[in-house]
Protein backbone atom coordinates (compact mmCIF):
# COMPACT_ATOMS: atom_id res chain seq x y z
CA UNK A 1 0.00 0.00 0.00
CA UNK A 2 1.13 3.53 -0.67
CA UNK A 3 1.72 5.97 2.16
CA UNK A 4 -1.60 7.67 1.45
CA UNK A 5 -3.37 4.34 1.37
CA UNK A 6 -1.96 3.50 4.78
CA UNK A 7 -3.04 6.83 6.27
CA UNK A 8 -6.52 6.31 4.85
CA UNK A 9 -6.73 2.77 6.22
CA UNK A 10 -5.61 3.88 9.69
CA UNK A 11 -8.06 6.79 9.69
CA UNK A 12 -10.89 4.48 8.61
CA UNK A 13 -10.01 2.00 11.37
CA UNK A 14 -9.92 4.73 14.03
CA UNK A 15 -13.26 6.15 12.89
CA UNK A 16 -14.87 2.71 12.97
CA UNK A 17 -13.51 1.93 16.43
CA UNK A 18 -14.16 5.26 18.11
CA UNK A 19 -17.20 6.64 16.25
CA UNK A 20 -19.09 4.07 14.21
CA UNK A 21 -19.10 1.25 16.76
CA UNK A 22 -20.33 3.36 19.73
CA UNK A 23 -22.91 4.96 17.46
CA UNK A 24 -24.16 1.61 16.16
CA UNK A 25 -24.34 0.19 19.64
CA UNK A 26 -26.26 3.22 20.88
CA UNK A 27 -28.63 2.98 17.90
CA UNK A 28 -29.32 -0.72 18.36
CA UNK A 29 -29.25 -0.71 22.15
CA UNK A 30 -26.98 -3.76 22.26
CA UNK A 31 -24.76 -2.36 25.02
CA UNK A 32 -23.70 -5.91 25.98
CA UNK A 33 -21.47 -5.77 22.90
CA UNK A 34 -19.29 -3.24 24.71
CA UNK A 35 -18.14 -5.93 27.07
CA UNK A 36 -17.32 -8.28 24.18
CA UNK A 37 -15.42 -5.66 22.21
CA UNK A 38 -13.58 -4.48 25.30
CA UNK A 39 -12.46 -8.06 25.90
CA UNK A 40 -11.34 -8.39 22.29
CA UNK A 41 -9.25 -5.23 22.63
CA UNK A 42 -7.51 -6.28 25.82
CA UNK A 43 -6.95 -9.82 24.60
CA UNK A 44 -5.48 -8.38 21.41
CA UNK A 45 -2.99 -6.42 23.52
CA UNK A 46 -1.81 -9.61 25.20
CA UNK A 47 -1.88 -11.30 21.78
CA UNK A 48 0.44 -8.61 20.44
CA UNK A 49 2.97 -9.79 23.01
CA UNK A 50 2.77 -13.36 21.75
CA UNK A 51 3.16 -12.03 18.23
CA UNK A 52 6.51 -10.43 19.15
CA UNK A 53 7.86 -13.74 20.43
CA UNK A 54 6.76 -15.31 17.16
CA UNK A 55 8.68 -12.55 15.42
CA UNK A 56 11.93 -13.61 17.06
CA UNK A 57 11.18 -17.22 16.14
CA UNK A 58 9.78 -18.57 19.39
CA UNK A 59 6.36 -20.10 19.95
CA UNK A 60 5.02 -18.66 23.18
CA UNK A 61 2.30 -20.66 24.91
CA UNK A 62 2.68 -18.97 28.26
CA UNK A 63 1.13 -15.54 27.84
CA UNK A 64 -1.73 -16.49 30.17
CA UNK A 65 0.79 -16.65 33.02
CA UNK A 66 1.85 -13.06 32.44
CA UNK A 67 -1.75 -11.91 32.10
CA UNK A 68 -2.41 -13.56 35.47
CA UNK A 69 0.70 -12.07 37.08
CA UNK A 70 -0.19 -8.64 35.66
CA UNK A 71 -3.74 -8.96 36.91
CA UNK A 72 -2.68 -9.92 40.41
CA UNK A 73 0.05 -7.28 40.51
CA UNK A 74 -2.44 -4.60 39.56
CA UNK A 75 -5.07 -5.88 42.01
CA UNK A 76 -2.59 -6.00 44.88
CA UNK A 77 -1.23 -2.54 44.09
CA UNK A 78 -4.72 -1.05 43.94
CA UNK A 79 -6.37 -2.91 46.83
CA UNK A 80 -3.55 -3.50 49.30
CA UNK A 81 -1.22 -0.61 48.56
CA UNK A 82 -3.88 1.92 47.60
CA UNK A 83 -2.05 3.03 44.49
CA UNK A 84 -4.08 4.59 41.69
CA UNK A 85 -5.11 2.23 38.88
CA UNK A 86 -3.46 4.49 36.32
CA UNK A 87 -0.08 4.01 37.98
CA UNK A 88 -0.69 0.33 38.75
CA UNK A 89 -1.46 -0.48 35.11
CA UNK A 90 2.04 0.21 33.74
CA UNK A 91 3.59 -1.06 36.98
CA UNK A 92 1.83 -4.40 36.48
CA UNK A 93 3.36 -4.53 33.03
CA UNK A 94 6.79 -3.78 34.45
CA UNK A 95 6.41 -6.50 37.10
CA UNK A 96 5.73 -8.97 34.30
CA UNK A 97 8.65 -7.68 32.24
CA UNK A 98 10.96 -8.14 35.24
CA UNK A 99 9.64 -11.65 35.86
CA UNK A 100 10.10 -12.52 32.20
CA UNK A 101 13.72 -11.39 32.22
CA UNK A 102 14.45 -13.80 35.08
CA UNK A 103 12.59 -16.64 33.40
CA UNK A 104 13.71 -15.75 29.88
CA UNK A 105 17.45 -15.70 30.49
CA UNK A 106 17.69 -19.47 30.87
CA UNK A 107 14.78 -20.66 28.73
CA UNK A 108 15.23 -18.45 25.66
CA UNK A 109 18.24 -20.55 24.75
CA UNK A 110 15.77 -23.28 23.83
CA UNK A 111 14.20 -23.39 20.40
CA UNK A 112 11.19 -24.86 18.67
CA UNK A 113 9.06 -27.32 20.57
CA UNK A 114 11.31 -27.25 23.64
CA UNK A 115 10.66 -23.58 24.28
CA UNK A 116 7.03 -24.10 23.45
CA UNK A 117 6.59 -26.93 25.97
CA UNK A 118 8.27 -25.01 28.77
CA UNK A 119 6.11 -21.94 28.26
CA UNK A 120 3.04 -24.17 28.21
CA UNK A 121 3.80 -25.08 31.80
CA UNK A 122 4.01 -21.44 32.92
CA UNK A 123 0.30 -20.78 32.97
CA UNK A 124 -0.24 -23.74 35.24
CA UNK A 125 2.65 -22.67 37.47
CA UNK A 126 1.16 -19.18 37.74
CA UNK A 127 -2.28 -20.57 38.57
CA UNK A 128 -0.95 -22.90 41.26
CA UNK A 129 1.20 -20.14 42.74
CA UNK A 130 -1.82 -17.87 42.89
CA UNK A 131 -3.66 -20.63 44.76
CA UNK A 132 -0.83 -21.19 47.22
CA UNK A 133 0.62 -17.76 47.95
CA UNK A 134 -0.82 -15.78 50.88
CA UNK A 135 -0.65 -12.43 49.07
CA UNK A 136 -2.99 -13.61 46.31
CA UNK A 137 -5.63 -14.78 48.76
CA UNK A 138 -5.80 -18.35 47.43
CA UNK A 139 -8.89 -19.67 45.68
CA UNK A 140 -11.02 -16.77 46.90
CA UNK A 141 -8.95 -14.42 44.79
CA UNK A 142 -9.19 -10.68 45.10
CA UNK A 143 -12.59 -9.15 44.55
CA UNK A 144 -14.20 -5.75 45.06
CA UNK A 145 -11.43 -4.02 43.20
CA UNK A 146 -12.45 -0.38 42.92
CA UNK A 147 -13.11 1.13 39.50
CA UNK A 148 -10.35 3.35 38.09
CA UNK A 149 -10.29 6.78 39.76
CA UNK A 150 -9.94 10.13 38.07
CA UNK A 151 -6.78 11.53 36.46
CA UNK A 152 -6.30 15.18 37.38
CA UNK A 153 -3.50 17.45 36.29
CA UNK A 154 -3.41 20.81 38.10
CA UNK A 155 -7.05 20.46 38.99
CA UNK A 156 -8.12 19.78 35.41
CA UNK A 157 -9.93 16.45 35.17
CA UNK A 158 -8.53 14.56 32.17
CA UNK A 159 -10.29 11.27 32.90
CA UNK A 160 -13.30 11.23 35.22
CA UNK A 161 -13.73 8.78 38.09
CA UNK A 162 -15.17 5.64 36.46
CA UNK A 163 -17.53 5.01 39.40
CA UNK A 164 -19.28 8.35 38.83
CA UNK A 165 -19.98 7.61 35.17
CA UNK A 166 -23.46 6.68 34.04
CA UNK A 167 -22.05 4.38 31.39
CA UNK A 168 -18.79 2.87 32.60
CA UNK A 169 -19.01 0.24 29.85
CA UNK A 170 -18.45 2.89 27.21
CA UNK A 171 -15.55 4.31 29.23
CA UNK A 172 -13.92 0.89 29.50
CA UNK A 173 -14.44 0.35 25.81
CA UNK A 174 -12.68 3.60 25.00
CA UNK A 175 -9.93 2.80 27.48
CA UNK A 176 -9.05 -0.62 26.12
CA UNK A 177 -9.60 0.30 22.48
CA UNK A 178 -7.37 3.34 23.02
CA UNK A 179 -4.67 1.24 24.64
CA UNK A 180 -4.96 -1.32 21.88
CA UNK A 181 -4.43 1.35 19.23
CA UNK A 182 -1.46 2.70 21.19
CA UNK A 183 0.00 -0.77 21.60
CA UNK A 184 -0.27 -1.67 17.94
CA UNK A 185 1.04 1.71 16.80
CA UNK A 186 4.08 1.08 19.01
CA UNK A 187 4.41 -2.46 17.72
CA UNK A 188 4.18 -1.31 14.11
CA UNK A 189 6.94 1.20 14.72
CA UNK A 190 9.05 -1.45 16.44
CA UNK A 191 8.73 -3.90 13.58
CA UNK A 192 9.61 -1.26 11.00
CA UNK A 193 12.58 0.08 12.92
CA UNK A 194 16.06 -1.39 13.16
CA UNK A 195 14.92 -3.48 16.13
CA UNK A 196 12.33 -5.19 13.96
CA UNK A 197 14.95 -5.98 11.37
CA UNK A 198 17.20 -7.51 14.01
CA UNK A 199 14.29 -9.53 15.46
CA UNK A 200 13.59 -10.83 11.98
CA UNK A 201 17.26 -11.79 11.62
CA UNK A 202 16.92 -13.83 14.84
CA UNK A 203 13.82 -15.52 13.48
CA UNK A 204 15.56 -16.48 10.27
CA UNK A 205 18.98 -17.51 11.50
CA UNK A 206 20.34 -17.00 14.99
CA UNK A 207 23.84 -18.24 14.20
CA UNK A 208 24.24 -15.85 11.32
CA UNK A 209 22.80 -13.04 13.43
CA UNK A 210 25.41 -13.63 16.10
CA UNK A 211 28.17 -13.80 13.51
CA UNK A 212 27.32 -10.31 12.28
CA UNK A 213 27.70 -9.02 15.81
CA UNK A 214 24.17 -9.13 17.18
CA UNK A 215 24.02 -9.95 20.88
CA UNK A 216 21.30 -12.52 20.36
CA UNK A 217 20.83 -13.45 24.03
CA UNK A 218 20.21 -9.82 24.88
CA UNK A 219 17.86 -9.13 22.03
CA UNK A 220 15.78 -12.23 22.76
CA UNK A 221 15.33 -11.18 26.38
CA UNK A 222 14.37 -7.63 25.39
CA UNK A 223 11.76 -8.92 22.95
CA UNK A 224 10.42 -11.38 25.52
CA UNK A 225 10.22 -8.65 28.16
CA UNK A 226 8.20 -6.43 25.81
CA UNK A 227 5.98 -9.40 25.08
CA UNK A 228 5.35 -10.05 28.78
CA UNK A 229 4.84 -6.37 29.49
CA UNK A 230 1.94 -6.40 27.05
CA UNK A 231 0.60 -9.59 28.64
CA UNK A 232 0.68 -7.90 32.03
CA UNK A 233 -1.06 -4.77 30.77
CA UNK A 234 -3.75 -6.94 29.18
CA UNK A 235 -4.27 -8.79 32.47
CA UNK A 236 -4.35 -5.59 34.52
CA UNK A 237 -6.92 -4.09 32.18
CA UNK A 238 -9.03 -7.20 32.54
CA UNK A 239 -9.21 -7.00 36.33
CA UNK A 240 -10.17 -3.33 36.27
CA UNK A 241 -13.21 -4.28 34.21
CA UNK A 242 -14.20 -7.48 35.99
CA UNK A 243 -13.26 -5.89 39.34
CA UNK A 244 -12.01 -9.25 40.53
CA UNK A 245 -9.33 -11.82 39.83
CA UNK A 246 -9.10 -15.53 40.63
CA UNK A 247 -6.40 -18.13 39.97
CA UNK A 248 -8.57 -19.39 37.12
CA UNK A 249 -9.02 -15.98 35.47
CA UNK A 250 -6.41 -16.92 32.88
CA UNK A 251 -5.92 -20.60 32.12
CA UNK A 252 -3.90 -22.69 29.70
CA UNK A 253 -6.80 -22.30 27.27
CA UNK A 254 -6.33 -18.54 27.23
CA UNK A 255 -2.62 -18.98 26.59
CA UNK A 256 -3.44 -21.17 23.62
CA UNK A 257 -5.99 -18.69 22.37
CA UNK A 258 -3.43 -15.88 22.42
CA UNK A 259 -1.17 -18.01 20.28
CA UNK A 260 -4.01 -19.11 18.05
CA UNK A 261 -5.12 -15.55 17.43
CA UNK A 262 -1.64 -14.75 16.12
CA UNK A 263 -1.73 -17.74 13.79
CA UNK A 264 -5.20 -16.92 12.63
CA UNK A 265 -4.54 -13.25 11.94
CA UNK A 266 -1.22 -13.95 10.27
CA UNK A 267 2.26 -14.12 11.73
CA UNK A 268 3.60 -11.88 9.00
CA UNK A 269 1.26 -9.03 9.81
CA UNK A 270 1.57 -6.67 12.74
CA UNK A 271 -2.19 -6.28 12.99
CA UNK A 272 -2.78 -10.02 12.82
CA UNK A 273 -3.57 -10.44 16.54
CA UNK A 274 -6.41 -7.86 16.37
CA UNK A 275 -8.18 -9.65 13.53
CA UNK A 276 -7.33 -13.06 14.98
CA UNK A 277 -8.71 -12.27 18.43
CA UNK A 278 -11.81 -10.69 16.94
CA UNK A 279 -12.57 -13.70 14.75
CA UNK A 280 -11.78 -16.21 17.50
CA UNK A 281 -13.94 -14.46 20.07
CA UNK A 282 -16.93 -13.77 17.83
CA UNK A 283 -16.61 -17.10 16.04
CA UNK A 284 -16.95 -18.89 19.35
CA UNK A 285 -19.91 -16.78 20.40
CA UNK A 286 -21.70 -17.17 17.08
CA UNK A 287 -21.47 -20.95 17.34
CA UNK A 288 -23.11 -20.84 20.76
CA UNK A 289 -26.47 -21.84 19.26
CA UNK A 290 -25.05 -25.17 18.04
CA UNK A 291 -24.94 -26.35 21.65
CA UNK A 292 -22.95 -29.49 22.27
CA UNK A 293 -21.39 -29.39 18.80
CA UNK A 294 -19.89 -25.95 19.42
CA UNK A 295 -16.34 -27.12 20.11
CA UNK A 296 -16.40 -29.67 17.31
CA UNK A 297 -17.51 -27.21 14.64
CA UNK A 298 -15.25 -24.49 16.02
CA UNK A 299 -12.12 -26.63 15.93
CA UNK A 300 -12.94 -28.04 12.49
CA UNK A 301 -13.24 -24.53 11.12
CA UNK A 302 -9.97 -23.53 12.77
CA UNK A 303 -8.11 -26.50 11.32
CA UNK A 304 -9.58 -25.79 7.90
CA UNK A 305 -8.64 -22.11 8.13
CA UNK A 306 -5.07 -22.89 9.09
CA UNK A 307 -4.82 -25.38 6.22
CA UNK A 308 -6.34 -23.09 3.61
CA UNK A 309 -4.81 -19.85 4.89
CA UNK A 310 -1.45 -20.78 6.41
CA UNK A 311 -0.41 -17.13 6.36
CA UNK A 312 -3.48 -15.97 8.23
CA UNK A 313 -6.64 -14.07 7.47
CA UNK A 314 -4.72 -10.92 6.55
CA UNK A 315 -3.11 -12.74 3.64
CA UNK A 316 -6.54 -12.65 2.02
CA UNK A 317 -6.70 -9.55 -0.09
CA UNK A 318 -9.32 -8.22 -2.47
CA UNK A 319 -8.27 -8.80 -6.07
CA UNK A 320 -5.85 -6.19 -7.36
CA UNK A 321 -4.44 -5.16 -3.97
CA UNK A 322 -0.71 -5.28 -3.83
CA UNK A 323 0.91 -7.32 -1.13
CA UNK A 324 2.40 -5.03 1.47
CA UNK A 325 3.83 -5.57 4.90
CA UNK B 1 52.99 -6.99 8.09
CA UNK B 2 52.50 -7.96 11.68
CA UNK B 3 50.83 -11.07 12.99
CA UNK B 4 47.13 -10.33 13.11
CA UNK B 5 45.69 -13.62 14.21
CA UNK B 6 47.66 -15.99 16.36
CA UNK B 7 46.48 -19.51 17.16
CA UNK B 8 48.49 -20.96 20.04
CA UNK B 9 48.39 -24.56 21.14
CA UNK B 10 44.66 -24.75 20.46
CA UNK B 11 42.91 -27.94 21.58
CA UNK B 12 39.28 -28.98 21.51
CA UNK B 13 38.02 -32.25 22.94
CA UNK B 14 34.51 -33.65 22.50
CA UNK B 15 34.39 -36.33 25.17
CA UNK B 16 37.06 -38.81 24.14
CA UNK B 17 37.53 -37.34 20.68
CA UNK B 18 40.25 -34.79 20.17
CA UNK B 19 38.96 -32.73 17.26
CA UNK B 20 41.72 -30.15 17.32
CA UNK B 21 45.01 -31.14 18.90
CA UNK B 22 47.59 -28.50 19.94
CA UNK B 23 47.36 -26.52 16.73
CA UNK B 24 49.58 -23.47 16.35
CA UNK B 25 49.81 -21.07 13.43
CA UNK B 26 49.40 -17.42 12.66
CA UNK B 27 47.95 -15.19 9.98
CA UNK B 28 49.65 -11.97 8.95
CA UNK B 29 47.91 -8.83 7.87
CA UNK B 30 46.74 -8.86 4.25
CA UNK B 31 47.36 -12.57 3.71
CA UNK B 32 45.14 -15.25 2.27
CA UNK B 33 45.70 -18.36 4.35
CA UNK B 34 43.92 -21.66 3.72
CA UNK B 35 43.30 -24.51 6.10
CA UNK B 36 43.01 -27.85 4.31
CA UNK B 37 42.82 -31.47 5.36
CA UNK B 38 40.89 -34.68 4.69
CA UNK B 39 37.33 -35.03 5.97
CA UNK B 40 37.15 -35.06 9.75
CA UNK B 41 40.53 -33.40 10.11
CA UNK B 42 39.06 -30.76 12.43
CA UNK B 43 38.88 -27.84 10.02
CA UNK B 44 35.34 -26.83 10.90
CA UNK B 45 36.01 -27.14 14.60
CA UNK B 46 39.08 -24.96 14.23
CA UNK B 47 36.95 -22.39 12.46
CA UNK B 48 34.35 -22.39 15.18
CA UNK B 49 37.05 -21.98 17.80
CA UNK B 50 38.55 -18.97 16.05
CA UNK B 51 35.17 -17.27 15.61
CA UNK B 52 34.23 -18.05 19.24
CA UNK B 53 31.29 -20.29 18.33
CA UNK B 54 33.03 -22.96 20.42
CA UNK B 55 35.11 -22.68 23.58
CA UNK B 56 38.56 -24.29 23.39
CA UNK B 57 39.55 -27.00 25.87
CA UNK B 58 42.99 -25.43 26.09
CA UNK B 59 45.12 -22.98 24.18
CA UNK B 60 43.92 -19.70 22.80
CA UNK B 61 43.36 -17.50 19.79
CA UNK B 62 44.72 -13.98 19.87
CA UNK B 63 43.70 -11.15 17.63
CA UNK B 64 45.95 -8.09 17.69
CA UNK B 65 47.41 -9.40 20.91
CA UNK B 66 44.04 -9.85 22.66
CA UNK B 67 42.42 -13.16 23.42
CA UNK B 68 39.25 -13.67 21.38
CA UNK B 69 38.62 -17.36 21.92
CA UNK B 70 36.09 -18.62 24.45
CA UNK B 71 34.04 -15.41 24.37
CA UNK B 72 30.92 -15.18 22.23
CA UNK B 73 30.48 -14.92 18.45
CA UNK B 74 29.16 -11.38 18.59
CA UNK B 75 32.15 -10.24 20.64
CA UNK B 76 34.64 -11.77 18.22
CA UNK B 77 32.72 -10.08 15.41
CA UNK B 78 32.83 -6.77 17.23
CA UNK B 79 36.62 -7.05 17.50
CA UNK B 80 36.84 -7.65 13.75
CA UNK B 81 36.97 -11.43 13.27
CA UNK B 82 33.90 -12.44 11.27
CA UNK B 83 33.04 -15.80 9.78
CA UNK B 84 30.84 -16.71 6.84
CA UNK B 85 28.90 -19.94 6.60
CA UNK B 86 28.17 -22.43 3.92
CA UNK B 87 25.49 -21.49 1.47
CA UNK B 88 22.26 -22.17 3.33
CA UNK B 89 23.07 -19.78 6.14
CA UNK B 90 21.52 -16.51 5.01
CA UNK B 91 18.43 -14.57 6.06
CA UNK B 92 16.20 -16.53 3.69
CA UNK B 93 13.06 -14.46 3.93
CA UNK B 94 14.72 -11.11 3.27
CA UNK B 95 15.73 -9.53 0.00
CA UNK B 96 19.40 -9.56 -0.95
CA UNK B 97 19.66 -5.89 -0.07
CA UNK B 98 17.98 -6.33 3.32
CA UNK B 99 20.34 -9.18 4.13
CA UNK B 100 23.27 -6.85 3.64
CA UNK B 101 21.63 -3.88 5.36
CA UNK B 102 20.86 -6.02 8.40
CA UNK B 103 24.47 -7.15 8.53
CA UNK B 104 25.59 -3.54 9.05
CA UNK B 105 24.68 -3.92 12.71
CA UNK B 106 28.21 -3.33 13.98
CA UNK B 107 28.46 -0.05 12.14
CA UNK B 108 25.47 1.55 13.81
CA UNK B 109 26.20 4.54 15.98
CA UNK B 110 22.66 4.89 17.29
CA UNK B 111 21.12 2.56 19.88
CA UNK B 112 17.90 0.61 19.41
CA UNK B 113 15.93 3.38 21.14
CA UNK B 114 17.45 5.90 18.74
CA UNK B 115 16.29 3.81 15.81
CA UNK B 116 12.85 3.42 17.38
CA UNK B 117 12.31 7.15 17.77
CA UNK B 118 14.11 8.00 14.54
CA UNK B 119 16.85 10.19 16.01
CA UNK B 120 19.12 12.16 13.69
CA UNK B 121 22.01 9.75 14.34
CA UNK B 122 19.78 6.79 13.54
CA UNK B 123 18.51 8.33 10.31
CA UNK B 124 22.08 9.05 9.34
CA UNK B 125 22.99 5.41 10.09
CA UNK B 126 20.07 4.25 8.01
CA UNK B 127 21.19 6.26 5.00
CA UNK B 128 24.77 5.14 5.44
CA UNK B 129 23.71 1.46 5.66
CA UNK B 130 21.68 1.75 2.48
CA UNK B 131 24.52 3.44 0.60
CA UNK B 132 27.11 0.96 1.81
CA UNK B 133 24.83 -2.04 1.16
CA UNK B 134 24.34 -0.81 -2.40
CA UNK B 135 28.10 -0.63 -2.85
CA UNK B 136 28.74 -4.08 -1.35
CA UNK B 137 25.95 -5.76 -3.32
CA UNK B 138 27.41 -4.35 -6.52
CA UNK B 139 30.92 -5.31 -5.44
CA UNK B 140 30.04 -8.99 -5.10
CA UNK B 141 28.17 -8.86 -8.39
CA UNK B 142 24.60 -9.14 -7.14
CA UNK B 143 23.56 -5.64 -8.18
CA UNK B 144 20.88 -6.88 -10.58
CA UNK B 145 19.42 -9.19 -7.92
CA UNK B 146 19.27 -6.72 -5.02
CA UNK B 147 15.48 -6.91 -4.76
CA UNK B 148 15.33 -10.69 -5.07
CA UNK B 149 14.27 -12.79 -2.11
CA UNK B 150 17.44 -14.46 -0.87
CA UNK B 151 15.91 -17.95 -0.81
CA UNK B 152 15.41 -17.71 -4.60
CA UNK B 153 19.10 -17.23 -5.39
CA UNK B 154 21.03 -19.98 -7.15
CA UNK B 155 23.97 -21.72 -5.56
CA UNK B 156 26.89 -19.57 -6.66
CA UNK B 157 25.10 -16.35 -5.82
CA UNK B 158 24.36 -17.55 -2.30
CA UNK B 159 28.10 -17.71 -1.61
CA UNK B 160 28.52 -14.20 -2.92
CA UNK B 161 25.71 -13.09 -0.64
CA UNK B 162 27.41 -14.79 2.30
CA UNK B 163 30.58 -12.85 1.55
CA UNK B 164 28.57 -9.64 1.16
CA UNK B 165 27.03 -10.20 4.59
CA UNK B 166 30.51 -10.72 6.02
CA UNK B 167 31.83 -7.57 4.37
CA UNK B 168 28.98 -5.50 5.73
CA UNK B 169 30.33 -6.02 9.24
CA UNK B 170 33.54 -4.28 8.21
CA UNK B 171 35.81 -7.16 9.26
CA UNK B 172 39.56 -7.11 9.71
CA UNK B 173 39.77 -10.87 9.26
CA UNK B 174 37.14 -12.73 7.28
CA UNK B 175 36.85 -16.49 7.81
CA UNK B 176 35.39 -18.17 4.73
CA UNK B 177 33.84 -21.60 5.17
CA UNK B 178 34.30 -23.60 1.94
CA UNK B 179 33.70 -20.70 -0.43
CA UNK B 180 34.23 -22.86 -3.53
CA UNK B 181 32.36 -26.03 -2.55
CA UNK B 182 29.97 -27.41 -5.15
CA UNK B 183 30.95 -24.92 -7.84
CA UNK B 184 31.83 -25.67 -11.44
CA UNK B 185 35.09 -24.50 -12.96
CA UNK B 186 33.79 -21.19 -14.21
CA UNK B 187 32.02 -20.34 -10.96
CA UNK B 188 35.15 -21.18 -9.03
CA UNK B 189 37.18 -18.81 -11.19
CA UNK B 190 34.76 -16.00 -10.47
CA UNK B 191 34.72 -16.80 -6.75
CA UNK B 192 38.55 -16.78 -6.66
CA UNK B 193 38.51 -13.34 -8.26
CA UNK B 194 35.98 -12.18 -5.71
CA UNK B 195 38.05 -13.43 -2.77
CA UNK B 196 41.10 -11.66 -4.20
CA UNK B 197 39.09 -8.47 -4.57
CA UNK B 198 37.96 -8.78 -0.97
CA UNK B 199 41.60 -8.95 0.06
CA UNK B 200 42.14 -5.91 -2.13
CA UNK B 201 39.77 -4.02 0.19
CA UNK B 202 42.24 -4.59 3.00
CA UNK B 203 40.57 -7.65 4.52
CA UNK B 204 42.77 -10.50 5.70
CA UNK B 205 41.36 -13.89 4.74
CA UNK B 206 41.46 -17.30 6.36
CA UNK B 207 39.58 -20.01 4.50
CA UNK B 208 38.71 -23.65 4.86
CA UNK B 209 38.37 -25.47 1.57
CA UNK B 210 38.29 -28.84 -0.16
CA UNK B 211 38.88 -27.65 -3.70
CA UNK B 212 42.66 -28.16 -4.00
CA UNK B 213 43.32 -26.47 -7.34
CA UNK B 214 41.50 -23.37 -6.09
CA UNK B 215 43.40 -23.40 -2.80
CA UNK B 216 46.73 -23.73 -4.58
CA UNK B 217 45.86 -20.83 -6.82
CA UNK B 218 44.64 -18.41 -4.21
CA UNK B 219 46.62 -19.00 -1.03
CA UNK B 220 49.72 -17.21 0.18
CA UNK B 221 50.18 -19.91 2.77
CA UNK B 222 48.47 -23.19 3.59
CA UNK B 223 48.00 -24.98 6.90
CA UNK B 224 47.32 -28.71 6.65
CA UNK B 225 45.41 -30.57 9.35
CA UNK B 226 45.07 -34.31 9.75
CA UNK B 227 43.27 -35.97 12.67
CA UNK B 228 43.20 -32.64 14.45
CA UNK B 229 46.93 -32.03 14.23
CA UNK B 230 48.82 -29.56 12.14
CA UNK B 231 51.00 -31.69 9.90
CA UNK B 232 52.36 -29.01 7.61
CA UNK B 233 52.43 -25.33 6.91
CA UNK B 234 53.91 -23.42 4.01
CA UNK B 235 53.47 -21.93 0.57
CA UNK B 236 51.40 -23.86 -1.98
CA UNK B 237 54.66 -24.98 -3.60
CA UNK B 238 56.01 -26.40 -0.36
CA UNK B 239 52.74 -28.10 0.51
CA UNK B 240 52.50 -29.82 -2.87
CA UNK B 241 55.86 -31.44 -2.29
CA UNK B 242 55.39 -32.27 1.36
CA UNK B 243 55.65 -36.00 2.08
CA UNK B 244 53.33 -35.94 5.08
CA UNK B 245 50.63 -34.12 3.16
CA UNK B 246 50.75 -36.54 0.28
CA UNK B 247 50.56 -39.40 2.75
CA UNK B 248 47.57 -37.88 4.53
CA UNK B 249 45.67 -37.76 1.26
CA UNK B 250 45.42 -41.55 0.74
CA UNK B 251 49.15 -42.03 0.95
CA UNK B 252 49.80 -41.62 -2.77
CA UNK B 253 49.96 -39.01 -5.47
CA UNK B 254 46.38 -38.14 -6.22
CA UNK B 255 44.87 -36.06 -8.96
CA UNK B 256 42.25 -34.66 -6.67
CA UNK B 257 44.78 -32.58 -4.78
CA UNK B 258 46.09 -31.10 -7.93
CA UNK B 259 49.44 -32.81 -8.14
Amino acid sequence: MSFRGKIAAVAAFLIVVFVVVPWLIAATGRSDLYYTLTSVALLAIAGAGVWITFYIGRINMGQGAYALIGGYACAILVVKCGISFWVSLPLAGLVCAAASVLVGLPILRLRGTYFCMITLVFTEVARLSALALPITNGAKGISNIPLPGPIEVFGVVLVPDFSTLANSRLAFYFLSAGLMVLCFAGLYRLVHSRMGQLCLSLQQNEELASSIGVNIANLRVIAYAISSFLGGVGGALFISISQSIYPSSFTVNDSLNFMLSCFLGGLGYVFGPIIGTFVLYFGWDLLFTTGEYQLLIYSTILIALILVLPNGILSLRPYGWKRGT
Amino acid sequence: MGELLKVTDLTKRFGGLVAVNHVTFSVREGEIVSVIGPNGAGKSTLFKLISSFLRPTSGEVQFKGERISGLAPHIAARRGVVRTFQETTIFKGMSVRDNVITAHHLRSKAGLAGFYFGSAVARNDQMEFARSAEEIVNFVGLGALAEERASNLPHGHLRALGIAIGLATNPTVLLLDEPFAGMNHEETQRAIELVRDVRGRGVTILLVEHDMPAVMKISDRIVVLNFGERIAEGTPQEIQNNEKVIEAYLGRVDESIGL
